[in-house]
């Protein structure tokens, strides 16, 4: 068992853990921040994406021992301060991004991911940037087109809603 | 103006909220005090006699529970199948023994041989890993044909041969057969309808719980229809009577089919946290789901196509071989036969349609309905034939599929269904609208000028929805009734519960029925509430699949809000002090009719539970009713669809470069869902046309059994968004239930794969080569040889 010490959300936990404890596992068990989802083993489907120190992480290919000492973001920490939903996550309401919500934090991390570093990316540019993220209900059109309304940019005259 | 709230308006999702806060509560979110984990050890050979099971050196090791192996389920019932088919001599289908745990043999990679619980998840893991297993491998069958062959091996021993069933269906053999005889054309084409995965982004999860001071069991499952694994692992598994088993789907994270079958894991973890007097978890990992999660498609067919010489359709004779994989999954045997066979006419009116299926089992995991099940694969065939029949016969297939439309309704079909209403007419005008054909040539040339070949293909389809009645089903076979059911509760100020039999899974239901009950009350959609995915709350219903929810539940949901407002009604006269007959309800106000006297909803909810000033001689206290609802027949949804693709000559790649659906769903509650439903189900046909491939060796090895080897759809293989529409203006409400909605679940899924076959053959056509068919998926590899003639 190693002890590890992190920022979470803002706030500072210490846990101690086994070290082959997988963050993913460390947020979700130990923590019971269990809006991160795990949908796959093979580090593919970005269900589980996290930040770390500001950039977006698969958090079931990390261990929770290698985040010790790290800023660490979760989707239970990208509210605005007084509770209401965040620039990101109020586009993926308005446009229907998410049906079973089961692929929505790890889409809504990478969004914020990507926005951050692109702040008004294309379409293109998007579809690229999640190939790291599986949905299976959207078929991604209501996704894409609700990360392009939270950067800002005019969706509406998209034709087939 | 579109409406703002009520029947056709797109109030945004209530349940998004809790979603995109990580505040949801999937069944893996839930830990239940003092739970042990179980892990199972898989078969790792497509078929195998299990010799001996020696457990005593694993049962050793720390923080093991106990170790379960098939000979604890000796007298304990099997998995059952839901659907009796007939074959074509009047027999039973062949109906094998599915038990929990293997017993004797394992008969698929992944078929559960032994169950480790332990203190950790960990524990069960290294715990399984010692455990002794003497298995022999046996030859495996995998291929459906080679299956039937005289001398195959035998999945089942104690069966005569691997044939499930030999079933025909429509107009009979002879007469199709005389009317090919005459035919001025015949088409022909075989074809495979590829395995796929469903692969709902959440692993399915089952977690048992015990209470050993009232002996009631309760598990979480990620399922789509609580109700009905309740009465299956209940009745038919494990000897559990209704009153003492809860069955709770709480959030699930997508189904698509795959998760409305009961599954062994919750039988298992329901019998295990008894056993072992602990709470039981169960949580599948990726790769476990590619090997335990039924699959789904599986079909090798040959269709024929008889024309006369105006190029009338006059005959249709298909021959298929539906996997059913090692066992049969709850709804396997319905989907090649009634979900498929049904469906053969299509939107024509060819007046001799003749099926012919035979239901084949192989050493590979149970094969069962996914998102369509059985439509796509009916529509795949008879879309494709067309195609190949107008190239053949020199006529654009637009105007051979209109030339043989359906025009009048009600239309009985020779597969024995009655088309209620339709306008196919209407969608494929729509399509062409959308489509830009005239602006076709000029996109060819400049794809054409980029090196690439472009096609344009389409199709058409129908689908049959709310499967019903419960007596003809019954007849046909089910198991089970297929109504659905709703409790309206009215509180004493007038807000509402609605418990629904309907599960939502990413439908959205919390959201869309609240607009139904609100606009028949008048009252705010803010007060309505629904509850869903727990048996001890809500009427038995038979949960969400088929694109039902609507078309059944939301039927039921309208029938138990008409008893409330007739009782209502009744409450308001008393207090007006008018007779019940000239009571009118507008906006949420009790009036009588030609005055300006009126009671509000919250004055009659108060009354029904506060009844001082109350007609207690005539009616009883409280306002809530429930209803259930068996539809008098399914819906037919219909559609066209489009699209155009560009292949890259020198590596075979496919694009979707133009899409469009246009969809009759009857009327629409909510646009901006139904929308959504689409896009999801075109996501998904895309895949299964141009990416997804379930694949076994012939030995029986999964080859693509994690996200590395199963192409799962990305957001870059799909159409770009200016390039993409999908409509449903076209609506011919269905005529036999309330709402006069038909489904739209499954649509997409139906009606994209032939249209992006189509679109690819043509632009191979389009570049002088004769090609014409490749099976799904079209990947470059395929299309490149293929090309190479
Ligand atoms: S769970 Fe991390 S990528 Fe799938
Ligand atoms: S919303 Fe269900 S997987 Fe994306």
């Amino acid at each position: 068992m190693t002890e590890v010490t992190m920022v979470v959300n803002g706030k500072s936990v210490t846990k101690s853990v086994k070290g082959n404890t997988l963050m993913s596992e460390f947020l979700r068990e130990e923590l019971r921040l269990t809006g991160t989802h795990v949908g796959c083993d093979t580090s593919q489907c970005g269900a589980c994406v996290v930040h770390v120190n500001g950039e977006a992480v698969k958090s079931c290919t990390m261990f929770a021992a290698e985040a010790n000492g790290s800023e660490v973001k979760t989707i239970e920490g990208m509210e605005n301060p007084d509770g209401s939903l965040g620039v990101i996550q109020q586009a993926f309401q308005d446009h229907h991004g998410l049906q079973c919500g089961f692929c929505t934090p790890g889409m809504v991390m990478s969004a914020a991911a990507l926005l951050k570093d692109n702040p008004k990316p294309t379409e293109a540019e998007i579809r690229d940037y999640l190939e790291g993220n599986i949905c299976r209900c959207t078929g991604y059109h209501n996704i894409v087109k609700a990360i392009m309304a939270a950067s800002g940019q005019d969706v509406t005259s998209i034709a087939a809603e | 103006m579109p409406k703002d709230h009520g029947i056709g308006a797109s109030p945004k999702r209530r349940e998004d909220v809790r979603f995109l806060t990580g505040a949801g509560n999937y069944t893996d979110d839930i830990n239940v005090q003092g739970q042990a984990y179980v892990h199972f050890l898989r078969s790792d050979v497509a078929h195998g006699k299990i010799n001996n099971i020696d457990t005593a050196a694993a049962a050793a090791m720390p923080g093991v529970v106990r170790i379960f192996t098939g000979a604890d389920f000796e007298g304990v019932g099997g998995i059952p199948c839901g659907w009796q088919v007939t074959d074509k001599h009047g027999e039973p289908m062949k109906e094998p023994a599915h038990p929990v745990l293997a017993q004797g043999k394992a008969r698929h990679v992944g078929d559960p041989i032994a169950a480790v619980v332990a203190d950790s998840l960990e524990e069960a893991r290294n715990a399984a890993e010692a455990i002794e297993l003497d298995i022999e491998e046996l030859p495996a069958v995998v291929d459906m044909k080679a299956a039937l062959e005289g001398g195959a091996t035998k999945v089942h021993d104690d069966l005569d041969d691997n044939l499930c069933y030999d079933w025909q269906f429509g107009s009979p053999a002879d007469e199709t057969d005389a009317v090919f005889a005459n035919a001025a054309h015949v088409t022909t084409l075989e074809l495979i309808n590829n395995r796929l995965v469903a692969n709902p982004m959440e692993p399915r999860v089952a977690v048992g719980d015990y209470s050993r001071a009232n002996d009631e069991s309760k598990l979480y499952t990620t399922s789509q229809n609580p109700h009905v694994i309740r009465l299956l692992m209940g009745a038919f598994v494990l000897g559990i009577p209704e009153h003492k088993l809860t069955v709770i789907a709480p959030d699930v994270g997508g189904g698509f089919g795959t998760k409305i079958f009961h599954y062994a894991e919750e039988a298992f973890c329901t019998f295990a946290a008894k056993a072992c007097n602990r709470p039981v978890k169960w949580t599948s990992t990726r790769s476990e789901a590619f090997m335990s999660d039924a699959h789904g498609r599986d079909h090798v067919s040959k269709i024929e196509l008889a024309l006369d010489a105006d190029n009338n359709f006059i005959g249709l004779r298909t021959d298929t071989y539906a996997n059913m994989g090692a066992y049969l999954s709850t709804f396997a045997s319905s989907v090649p036969t009634w979900l498929h066979g049904t469906l053969m006419a299509g939107n024509y009116k060819t007046p001799n349609v003749t099926v012919n299926v035979k239901a084949v089992f192989t050493n590979t995991v149970p094969v069962d309905a996914y998102r369509g099940a059985g439509r796509p694969e009916a529509t795949y065939q008879l879309e494709r034939v067309i195609d190949k029949a107008a190239r053949e016969v020199g006529v654009d297939p637009i105007a051979l599929r209109r030339q043989n439309f359906i025009t009048q309704f009600p239309y009985a079909t020779p597969v024995a269904v009655e088309y209620d209403t339709g306008d196919y007419e209407a969608t494929m005008a729509k399509m062409e609208e959308l489509m830009d054909l005239p602006g076709f040539a000029a996109r060819r040339a400049a794809s054409e000028a980029n090196g690439k070949l472009r096609g344009f293909g389409v199709n058409c389809f129908i689908e049959a929805c709310g499967i019903a009645p419960s007596n003809l089903v019954g007849q046909l076979g089910a198991r089970a009734g297929l109504y659905d059911a709703a409790t309206v509760r009215v509180n004493a100020t007038g807000s509402i519960s609605v418990m629904v039999g309907a599960h939502s899974h990413g439908q959205g239901h919390e959201t869309v029925f609240p607009q139904v009950v609100a606009e028949m009350l008048g009252i705010d959609e803010s007060m309505v509430d629904i509850v869903h995915g727990d048996t001890s709350k809500i009427p038995f219903g038979m949960g969400t699949y088929g694109s039902r929810s609507l078309a059944v539940c939301g039927s039921a949901m309208v029938r138990a809000t008409e008893k409330i407002i007739n009782k209502a009604k009744k409450i308001a006269a008393h207090l007006l002090e008018a007779s019940e007959g000239d009571i009118e309800l507008k906006d949420g106000q009790f009036s009588i009719a030609g005055t300006d006297k009126s009671v509000a909803w919250g004055d009659v909810t108060l009354a029904a539970y506060v009844p001082h000033n109350y007609p207690l001689e005539d009616i009883e206290p409280g306002l809530e009713e429930t209803a259930f609802y068996d539809p008098a027949n399914f819906t037919y949804p219909a559609g066209a669809y489009a699209c155009e693709v560009e292949v890259d000559p020198d590596t075979g790649k496919v694009t979707v470069e133009k899409f469009v659906s246009a969809d009759d769903f009857g009327n629409v509650v909510n646009p901006m869902i139904v929308e959504g439903q689409v896009h999801g189900g075109i996501a998904q046909g895309i895949g299964q046309a141009l990416l997804e491939n379930c694949a076994y060796d012939e030995n029986g090895q999964l080859l693509s059994a994690s996200y590395m080897d199963y192409a799962m759809p990305r957001a870059d293989d799909l159409p770009h968004m200016e390039n993409y529409t999908v409509d449903h203006s076209c609506q011919t409400p269905c005529t036999h239930n309330p709402l006069g909605v038909k489904g739209c679940g499954e649509a997409g899924a139906i009606g994209s794969p032939p249209t992006i076959v189509n679109a690819v053959i043509d632009a191979l056509q389009s570049g002088g080569h004769n090609v014409e068919h490749i099976d799904m998926p079209v990947s470059p590899s395929r299309v490149w040889e293929a090309m190479q003639g």
